[in-house]
């Protein structure tokens, strides 16, 4: 799901999109059974490639506080390589779906289907990958940590450029095509600008969710391969293995520092530059404010500095690479391009079909149709975790996030430590909930499933106060004037006003709880283990096993839940949200 | 004056049989633009005048190179245009500009294209901007700065690469009338003062007085399809007087023209509107605005018979407002709507001295006989037993005559006058006709 960055406009067009993407259609069918075939060949490639011995044990992660900044540093670098990759993939698939037609009709569909994969699942082959890939060296486990972390970023970034691209206004895209610009330059001029915002936030949001998988990347098990890169991840597991409670508080310390940080020095700042790319034509609205892009917008060094680089910008600029965009081409060629077309669609079913068939035989070897009751009984129970936590939570946030969002001078401040939260990693203060779960002797089935919201509630939270902050006035003293109270006010004025926002919020929450569930549902404490059944911590032990069939099942079960999830209900949600609930 | 320029040089541009037609599936072609011919030479103003749907949009970005049309040949200097030409530019209605560049680098867009260096660049542009009179705002942003201002942009932005043709496409439209008025007498005083880089300029608009007031010719289109029904000399002099008599009458006899009867030869029709019987293309036309209009003809001065310029410029409507809200009013048999004048029929009189129910009454009436498409809904609904009708049915029997675009605004139109007549009723929520209205 796309992260809208509050603005109302691209919603529309956003809806529009999703609006034909209700029903499952045959290229979603197709993406699956692609995407489950991939799985498979990574899983084989990866069996074979597996290294017998353990390479990390070099120098190993140890609980000394001298060695926390250099270890927060080491997981900032990750996260960073990861957010590089998402912005090249980005760059260049988004860009190759807008453009070709053949490539959106494939790319598109497995971009959708990839959005509901549960992103850890594939730590396992990942792991296996490449570290069979870079024998010897720390490479391969950091490559598969940074891979883990991108395939949390790049769809939702990657779809909102590709919305940007395909939704660029007409009369801009004539000046450029009047003017001849190459498509380089039309590039750098209007398809990166006007998409800037979107991505921005997206990128954002990315980078919010994307701390949650560095911290359970780092330290993994699969099967006999034990992987500990020097970070902050490893820091907690190393600390839960060996039950230290301080060092736990110190990684929670180290981690609110190093989001703090990084919202301060790089976000904010990269937010507030990106408002000049915003596509309306009048001033107002309050502008992103940014005490660093203040300041280095005033240094003179700076300007200094960049003037090569100005230089060198406007050189590039004048490239010439790509052709001019020509008008359209003539029926006939139409003709035959359709042709084209039947057969580029015809090679992608075959492909899929045959993978289709590969997955099939390939789980029949070890699987039985027990195993198929058991993850689907799992995903049921995930299921219904899902949704009573998420009620729970809107029941809990939505009347907070209003009364909040009614108040500027309240919600100035909570919005910026709501965000926060959101960015917090979850699963470092799961060790807390472990231990009161062990001390109390509560059921694990039960007490266990909260972890699955704790970070991702503050989705909702701060959609809500959005979309209360911005209740027009009017309305307010409408309903006012009318003498519009308690549960008509609620449900004629407010629930109405925010329920596009609480949409999104509530989609993101649940499309995150989901992929926590995995780390959630089977959480440990030194030698305690304690596990909820469902299909996460089905995932889980079948990744600690380094059972690739199992693992492959699971995925594609959890990615089939999600998938029908949310077509059945956020989006239809989502649709009429668009086309009755709009305030503007 | 600018007659005394032409010299028998080579036209600039020339169009010939020139069609765009949109391909609709089974239903056939949609012919935007029929058999179009046109040609500029050096040294004029050439205005298009029509109304939306006529065609000239289309037939102005044909010749930018933006959209190769489905038939016929258009040449630039003597070559056919391919890409976009070179000496051409063009300015919008919408001012196309980028919000996240400065307005210097905006002037500027198209000589980066052009591959000029950053230095000659920011020279020809810093002129471009002296010219147009944007001293000072440089480094603004578009969004800073008033309409006015924005379209000083568009059009130096236009003039710095320096096009030997300018195309304007209803550049002022979107302006107030104040600051529409002031920039079209500083283009034309740059214009007649040779000031300008540009050899002539076609521009689109749908403003009867501003043609009359810039251009040296003036061709009208008539809409569905777009084609050349007329072509007007404007020899008046420039600077040229709004109230000079030789004005009004050209304005009336462009209003004459543009609302003249088919021409006797072309097959009868249930009104303006193209298609005939259900298949008719409806336009989307508030109640308010109908009701608004006979009221407005009925009152003094006009007692029933109203003379369109004046009508026009008393209530502020440009023919793009006005045009589809009389021939409305002619096809529900209110008015008649011909030669530049509009007439209320005896129902028209009827519906300005009744009060709310008897004019929903009677507007029920004339759209049950009028409107087929209505009739052919509310009989639907009549044999059904429930009294529900989806309305996608009748959309997709629209769509077998018309896009998909019009059939869904025609449905609207006749939703919209329905529910005013509470002639039937229409649930959005599950897409349905029924007869019966809440009570």
């Amino acid at each position: 799901m796309i992260f809208l960055s509050h603005n109302r406009n691209s919603l529309g067009e956003a809806a529009a999109l999703a609006r034909g993407r209700i029903a499952p259609n045959i290229y979603d069918i197709i993406a699956f059974a692609m995407l489950v075939a991939l799985l498979v060949l990574l899983a084989h490639g990866a069996a074979g490639m597996r290294a017998p011995s353990t390479l990390l044990t070099t120098s190993p992660v140890t609980l000394g506080l001298a060695n926390l900044p250099d270890y927060a540093l080491r997981t900032t670098l990750r996260m960073f390589a990861a957010i590089i990759v998402s912005l090249i993939f980005t760059f260049t698939v988004a860009t190759l779906a807008a453009k070709s037609r053949r490539a959106e009709m494939v790319i598109i569909p497995v971009l959708d289907i990839l959005q509901s994969v549960p992103v850890l699942g594939f730590l396992t082959f990942t792991v296996t990958f490449f570290m069979g890939l870079f024998p010897g060296s720390q490479l391969g486990a950091e490559c598969a940590a940074i891979f883990a972390i991108f395939t949390s970023q790049a769809w939702n970034m990657a779809f909102s450029f590709y919305q940007s691209l395909r939704t660029v206004p007409g009369d801009l895209d004539e000046v450029s095509r009047g003017f001849g610009l190459s498509a380089w330059q039309r590039f750098w001029r209007l398809e990166a600008p006007f998409a800037a915002p979107g991505l921005v936030w997206n990128t954002m949001m990315s980078m919010s969710g994307g701390w949650f998988f560095v911290v359970a990347s780092e330290a993994i098990t699969v099967g006999n391969t034990t992987v500990q890169l020097p970070g902050i991840g490893s820091w907690l597991a190393l600390a839960i293995d060996k039950q230290d409670f301080k060092a736990v508080a110190w990684a929670v310390l180290a981690m609110g520092v190093l989001i703090l940080l990084y919202d301060q020095l790089l976000f904010r700042p990269v937010v507030a530059w990106a408002d000049k790319f915003r596509f309306e034509q009048t001033a107002g609205q309050e502008k992103p404010r940014s005490w660093v892009y203040d300041v280095l917008r005033r240094v003179r060094l700076l300007r200094t500095v960049g003037l090569p680089i100005a230089w060198l910008w406007q050189r590039a600029m004048l490239l010439r690479l790509g052709r001019r965009t020509q008008p359209a081409t003539t029926v006939a060629s139409r003709r035959f391009s359709r042709l084209l077309d039947f057969a580029w669609l015809g090679l992608v079913l075959l492909v899929a079909l045959w993978g289709g068939i590969e997955t099939v035989l390939y789980l029949g070897q070890t699987l039985g149709w027990n195993d198929v009751i058991e993850a689907f009984s799992g995903g049921l129970l995930t299921l219904l975790r899902v949704i009573v936590l998420i009620a729970v939570a809107s029941v809990i946030w939505v009347p907070i996030g209003v009364w909040i969002g009614l108040r500027p001078a309240v919600a100035e401040r909570v919005q910026p430590l709501a965000q926060f939260l959101a960015a917090f990693p979850a699963n470092v203060l799961f060790p807390f909930a472990v231990i009161a779960i062990v001390a109390t002797g509560a059921s694990p089935g039960i007490w266990l499933s909260p972890l699955m919201v704790l970070g991702t509630q503050w989705y909702i939270l701060f959609n809500v106060i959005a979309g209360a902050s911005a209740f027009p006035s009017d309305l307010k003293e409408a309903a006012r004037v009318f003498k519009i109270r308690s549960w008509s006010w609620w449900k004629n004025v407010m629930l109405p006003g925010i329920f596009p926002y609480y949409i999104t919020g509530a989609l993101t929450a649940s499309g995150g709880s989901w992929n926590a569930s995995i780390v959630a549902e089977l959480a440990s404490w030194g030698n305690t283990r304690l596990e909820a059944f469902g299909l996460g911590s089905y995932i889980a032990k079948a990744t600690e096993a380094g059972d690739f069939p199992r693992v492959i099942l699971g995925i594609a079960v959890m990615s089939l839940f999600v998938t029908l999830f949310n077509r059945t209900l956020w989006r239809p949600l989502y649709v009429f949200a668009e086309r009755r609930m709009r305030l503007d | 004056m600018n007659q005394a320029v032409i010299t028998k040089a080579l036209p600039l541009v020339e169009v010939h049989g020139v069609c765009q037609t949109y391909d609709k599936g089974s239903a056939g072609k949609l012919v935007v633009l029929d058999q179009v011919g046109l040609t500029l030479v050096s040294g004029e103003i050439v205005g298009l005048l029509g109304r939306s749907g006529s065609g000239k949009s289309t037939l102005l970005r044909s010749i930018a190179g933006l959209i190769r049309p489905s038939e016929g040949a258009i040449a630039f200097e003597g070559k056919a245009v391919s890409g976009t030409p070179d000496g051409i530019a063009m300015v919008f209605q919408s001012f196309a500009l980028f919000p996240w560049l400065t307005v210097l680098q905006n002037v500027e867009l198209g000589l980066e294209a052009q591959g000029v260096s950053p230095a000659e660049r920011r020279k020809r542009a810093l002129s471009a901007i002296d010219l147009i009179g944007l001293d000072g705002f440089e480094n603004a942003y578009p969004k800073e700065l008033s309409g006015g201002m924005r379209q000083r942009v568009g059009l130096a932005r236009a003039l710095v690469v320096h096009p030997k043709v300018l195309l304007m496409d209803e550049p002022f439209s979107a302006l107030d009338v104040l600051t529409a008025e002031t920039l079209r007498t500083d283009l034309l005083d740059l214009w007649s003062e040779g000031r300008m880089p540009i050899e002539s300029i076609l521009m689109v608009t749908h403003n009867i007085e501003e043609a009359v007031l810039m251009c040296d010719r003036v061709l009208i289109f008539s809409s569905n399809p777009g084609r050349v029904v007329a072509e007007l000399r404007v020899d008046l002099p420039q600077p040229r007087n709004r109230l000079d008599p030789a004005f009004r009458a050209l304005v009336e006899d462009i209003y004459a023209r543009m609302t003249a009867r088919k021409e006797p030869g072309s097959p009868p029709r249930d009104g303006v509107f193209p298609g005939t019987g259900i298949a008719m293309v409806l336009p989307r036309v508030s109640t308010n605005l109908l009701a608004g209009l006979i009221e407005a003809v009925a009152a003094p001065p006009y007692n029933g018979h109203a003379d369109l310029p004046p009508l026009a410029a008393s209530l502020q409507l440009e023919i793009d407002d006005l045009f589809p809200i009389a021939e409305t009013l002619q096809l529900l048999r209110f008015a008649e709507f011909a030669e530049g004048d509009i007439r209320l029929t005896p129902a028209g009189k009827r519906f300005a001295e009744s009060e709310v129910d008897a004019r929903k009454q009677l507007f029920a009436q004339q759209l049950a006989t009028y409107v087929p498409l209505a009739g052919h809904i509310r009989r639907v609904l009549d044999e059904r037993a429930n009294h529900k009708a989806p309305a996608r049915r009748f959309r997709d029997e629209l769509e077998d005559h018309m896009s998909e675009g019009y059939a869904d605004q025609t449905v609207r139109a006749v939703i919209s006058w329905a529910r005013y007549a509470e002639y039937f009723a229409y649930d959005e929520e599950s897409d349905l006709f029924t007869l019966d209205n809440p009570t």
